[in-house]
């Protein structure tokens, strides 16, 4: 059976436990989106500071209806990019976006992706992919919105 | 695996999709017929017999293929009309279910003494498909017609205790499916479509679910209008079935325009065909008629009325199989009565993907997500289903193996 694959522990886990949920004032920008072929959504809200002149990712916070992997991935892309400088962010987030595209066949870099490397299993279920990318794209949709608001 | 009804082995022979091992070298256990059927070696060989012999454009040239494509697609026609106890000139090919909704909701809005105006009503229900939900919306937006909707129970039933006054006398159209896609639920079609016709309104009853899985006589069904899709009762993908009163689509202009539906071309201006031909434009798919005459033949020769008592003894296993498994809740009605094929249910702590995924990995194929159902799940409080669905192949065996997949599932995530 493949479906430890795709279900690591890790999925399971932050899909039981989901870290960083629940909406948090302050935020900069606040988006809902929606995965149109089955209904979930996600409302996610991002909070950005400036360091140095650098925007960085103060909070991420969700409220979301939807899959184990909808769910897990939002979890443990939170863990993943508060803190984080958004080119970093970014940059991770381009990062899972083509280990989703990868089909299975690419070696997911761990010092990037950190616990985001369990979703691998999912890259080789087109129908799912969606599901891994819901929250990572409202993230990227929100905080485009907060550096448009803040230039 | 003989049924009472259906020779289910013999059956099963004859669709090699069914033949086919999927994930873990699993036999496919296919339970997702509802969003499209798998299809017999009979309208695949008719399908490759119109290309490899018959193949020209209907309705054109003097040539003999010409004339045997054309012969094949008008006996589709026939055919067709046949199995709807319709009259030939009342069947009007499209590409699909979809496309005849469309096509009506479209006539209604243009010139002619169909159209409806602003301050009319359209009433629908909160049942439907979007196919037969998202084309009103539109029709009443370009309009200013209101749009209008009776109510689903709890039980997933149709409300219609206020027919009589949600049917008034602005109301134009009542469009209605003729079987729900999720719970499977039959709405009282006839009913509705003699309150409507007292009141002046015509009826379109949406039989993409229907007219697959039940003898479907448009007479007594009472609707002026009847789609469907011929890939969800065996036929080929890309043909579905307008079936339209003569006297209303001869009132009714043209959707699609183009060759084939003109009688008259001048620069200025043209005239059309009567119906059928007047909805037909372009080179009509001969062979995927000739496929969904095929399906319509196969079909025939089981007999509607076994294929509707095999799904019905299907349905009833797996209602008594779902209600055993603690944490799963069926939508829609609890017992056959009115009821078809199509069983929508959730999973508690398993969200629909999950168990699709699990059962996948078992060889089972359903349907999760709201099955282009979303004001039905909003209405019976849930975000997606999981929706199995039954044809003429499936087996009781199937139906445990679906009882027990859902059992794995709540054990893999923990929840059974």
């Amino acid at each position: 059976m493949q479906l430890e694959s795709m279900y690591q522990d890790i999925i399971l886990d932050h899909y039981r436990n989901p870290h960083h949920k629940g909406l948090r004032d302050p935020f900069d920008a606040e988006v809902h989106h929606v995965n149109p072929v089955c209904g979930d959504e996600v409302t996610l809200r991002v909070s950005l500071k400036d360091v140095n002149g650098e925007p960085v990712v103060e909070d991420v916070s969700y409220d979301s209806l939807g899959c184990s992997i909808s769910q897990a991935s939002a979890s443990v892309m939170s863990d993943l990019i508060i803190g984080k400088p958004v080119a970093e962010a970014m940059t991770i987030s381009q990062a899972f976006l083509e280990l989703m595209q990868s089909k299975g066949t690419r070696e997911p870099d761990e010092g990037v992706l950190e616990d985001a490397v369990a979703f691998v299993g999912v890259s080789k279920y087109p129908a799912r992919i969606k599901c891994a990318l819901l929250g990572w794209m409202a993230w990227k949709d929100a905080t485009a919105q907060a550096m448009e608001v803040a230039q | 695996m003989t049924s009472v009804h259906l020779d289910v082995e013999a059956i099963r022979a004859d669709f090699p999709a069914l033949a086919r091992a999927v994930r873990n070298d699993k036999p496919l256990i296919y339970l997702d017929s509802g969003a499209t059927s798998q299809k017999p070696v009979q309208v695949l060989d008719a399908v490759r017999s119109a290309y490899e012999q018959h193949n020209a454009a209907a309705h054109r040239g003097t040539h003999l293929l010409g004339e045997e494509a054309t012969d094949l697609y008008e006996g589709a026609r026939a055919t067709v009309a046949a199995f709807l106890a319709a009259r030939p000139d009342e069947v009007v090919f499209t590409k699909n279910a979809t496309e005849a909704v469309n096509l009506v909701a479209y006539a209604l809005s243009a010139p002619g003494r169909l159209q409806v105006q602003a301050g009319d009503e359209v009433l629908i229900t909160e049942m439907e498909h979007h196919a037969n939900l998202v084309p009103w919306q539109q029709l009443c937006e370009r309009t200013g017609a209101t749009l209008r909707w009776l109510d689903v129970t709890h039980e997933g039933r149709l409300d219609t205790d206020d027919l009589d006054s949600m049917i008034t006398g602005r109301t134009r159209i009542v469009a209605v499916t003729h079987q729900s896609n999720v719970t499977g639920t039959i709405p009282p079609v006839a009913e509705i479509a003699r309150v409507a016709h007292e009141k002046g309104a015509i009826v379109l009853a949406d039989g993409a679910q229907s007219v697959p899985h039940q003898p479907v006589d448009v007479t007594a069904l009472g609707a002026d209008f009847l789609v469907f899709s011929s890939h969800k009762m065996l036929g080929p993908y890309g043909i579905g079935v307008l079936f339209g009163r003569a006297e209303l689509l001869e009132a009714m202009p043209p959707f699609l325009t183009g060759g084939s539906m003109i009688e008259v071309v001048r620069m200025e201006s043209s005239t059309f065909l009567p119906p059928p031909q007047r909805f037909e434009p372009g080179v009509p798919a001969i062979a995927e008629a000739a496929g969904l005459a095929a399906a319509v033949d196969y079909l025939t020769a089981l007999g509607m009325d076994n294929v509707a008592a095999h799904e019905e003894s299907l349905t009833a296993h797996a209602l008594d199989a779902l209600r055993e498994i603690g944490g799963v809740r069926i939508l829609g009605p609890d017992t056959t009565k009115d009821r078809g094929g199509a069983v929508a249910f959730e999973v508690d702590g398993v969200h629909p993907h999950d168990v699709g995924q699990v059962l996948d990995e078992l060889g089972i194929a359903v349907r999760t997500g709201h099955h282009c159902a979303w004001p039905l799940h909003r209405a019976l409080g849930v975000q997606a289903s999981t929706r199995a669905s039954f044809y003429v192949y499936n087996t009781h065996d199937e139906v445990d193996a679906l009882a027990d997949g859902i059992r794995y599932a709540q054990r893999f995530f923990g929840t059974g």
